[in-house]
């Protein structure tokens, strides 16, 4: 399973791309092979206050609708609007193009209580 | 998001099969199961273009024999098993005294005074009980649902693979026949049936076999683009034909005639448990309806148990729902009041606090072209 060096990870399946005062967030690749087919996103606002680990997206498969936590205090400030029409991206391209939102950090410090690759690794087994 | 993990649950003899093949598994009722190899959307157009192969093992297999078997089955059950010649079958319910479905299932005559109940997996021990508590001195009935494994094979080259596994000749029933083969000195009950709306068979063997047919069609059905396929397709597949899943869409509180399939129970027969409140139902009309909708435009797929709206009234809930990968639009069912039940009126299904419009439609929601 893909897990890359340069990305911080929550126990809910969602990294964290460090921008500066942004952080792109995604689903893992462990994530979306979970899921599979993913076939709906449901995207924050941009301008919404995103609290630590609260509900902030949607993902829906066939099967199920997962909730997408923002793993980091802050303000939604980009959303990834190519999900609506291709939400299969977060399976075809989970680090990439199957980007979600980006939070501008009430303080990134905050990326420090994140899991590295190496303890996110560990945690999927 | 979180994934669950599951404790432990009863297992097919074609657990290890799934296991290596990468399947993932989850809890269905008491049972493991696949509920996908790879994807449910290939598994689903595997078996709408080609052909797919699903575990049925955890289904139930009810034997009734005796001299007045038929008889007394026909007093337990809604179908007339009047019309059933040795070799064929139908799809019934067993209903109980307030007319709500205990199970649906198939009942096949294989010989005059022999049948065989094929039951949801949820519904064996319970169907058995009931049974049991109404038999009568002259009827036997055994739970044989351990002795078998089943394979559901369905699709439009599911004949092709039939001829590689028994020869060009081969005879196959027709639509809701049943018959016995000789296979690799193993026995194969085929039924011409299934929960898919493709041409296909329900197939029951010794459960000693299961692990040496499963591998037999798999490798017989390579050349033909067989997929194995897990439960989620099996759900998708059935949702757009509107076949209904007990426990889902039909419940001892709901009876056949609100679910729409009169065409299921026979209310000439003069006696089976059930018959009094159908009859006031049918006079009276029943206050709601089990309709199919389909979603308008792009948007979040229909759930189960999301609330059902129109013209500013709550008037029901989903009992299903899932994006349609033949249509790639939503799709569900749900019982709404009657008087909102006809074909053409717009709802609004509610997701996650927001209402989005669909279309009440003629049942199969799926047409083959």
């Amino acid at each position: 399973m893909n897990v890359p060096d340069d990305l911080f990870y929550t126990e809910s399946h969602e990294w964290v791309r460090r921008e500066g005062e942004n952080a792109r967030v995604g689903i893992t690749d462990h994530a979306q092979a979970e899921l599979t087919d993913v076939v709906y996103v449901e995207l924050p606002k941009v301008g919404a206050q995103a609290e630590a680990r609260g509900q902030i997206a949607v993902v829906e498969s066939v099967k199920a609708a997962s909730d997408i936590y923002a793993p980091i205090k802050g303000s939604v400030v980009e959303v990834n609007k190519a999900l609506e029409a291709n939400p299969a991206l977060i399976n075809t391209d989970p680090f990439g193009e199957g980007w979600i939102f980006v939070l501008k950090m009430d303080s990134p410090d905050d990326v420090k209580e994140l899991k590295d690759a190496a303890a996110y690794r560990k945690a999927i087994g | 998001m979180s994934f669950v993990s599951d404790a432990a649950q009863k297992t097919t003899p074609l657990y290890g099969e799934h296991v290596g093949l990468g399947a993932k598994m989850i809890p269905f009722g008491d049972w493991i199961m696949p509920v996908q190899y790879s994807s449910i959307m290939e598994e689903h157009q595997a078996v709408r273009n080609n052909v797919g192969v699903f575990d049925i093992s955890h289904m139930g297999q009810l034997v009734a024999t005796g001299p007045k078997t038929g008889g007394w089955l026909n007093e337990m059950l809604t179908n007339n098993i009047d019309k059933l010649e040795v070799g064929s079958g139908q799809y019934t319910f067993l209903l109980n005294e307030g007319g709500g479905i205990i199970d649906d299932l198939i009942v096949y005559r294989t010989a005059p005074e022999e049948f065989l109940l094929v039951v949801n997996a949820s519904g064996t021990e319970g169907d058995f009980a009931w049974l049991n508590e109404h038999i009568n001195d002259e009827a036997d009935l055994e739970n044989r649902s351990a002795d078998y494994g089943g394979l559901a094979i369905q699709g439009p080259r599911v004949v092709e693979l039939f001829e590689t596994f028994l020869g060009k000749e081969v005879d196959l029933p027709a639509r809701n026949q049943i018959k016995a083969f000789d296979y690799n000195s193993s026995n194969l009950t085929i039924a011409r049936t299934g929960y898919t709306g493709e041409d296909g068979v329900e197939v029951f063997f010794p459960a000693k076999d299961a692990v040496m047919v499963w591998k037999e069609v798999l490798e017989k059905g390579k050349a033909l683009g067989i997929r194995p396929c897990g439960l989620g397709a099996r759900d998708t597949l059935r949702l757009e034909m509107c076949y209904p899943l007990n426990g889902s869409d039909l419940s001892p509180e709901r009876n056949p005639l609100e679910a729409g399939l009169g065409f299921f129970v026979d209310l000439k027969k003069t006696k089976f448990i059930g018959r009094e409140v159908l009859i006031r139902a049918k006079e009276k009309g029943t206050a709601e309806r089990l309709v199919a909708f389909r979603m308008k435009g792009k948007g979040p797929p229909p759930r189960p148990h999301y609330p059902v709206w129109r013209e500013g009234e709550r008037i029901g809930e989903l009992t299903s729902g899932t994006l349609s990968p033949s249509l790639n639009q939503g799709i569900g069912m749900g019982y709404v009041a009657s008087p909102h039940a006809g074909i053409g009126n717009e709802l609004e299904v509610e997701i996650r606090g927001q209402k989005f419009p669909a279309t009440i439609e003629k049942k199969p929601l799926y047409k083959k072209s």
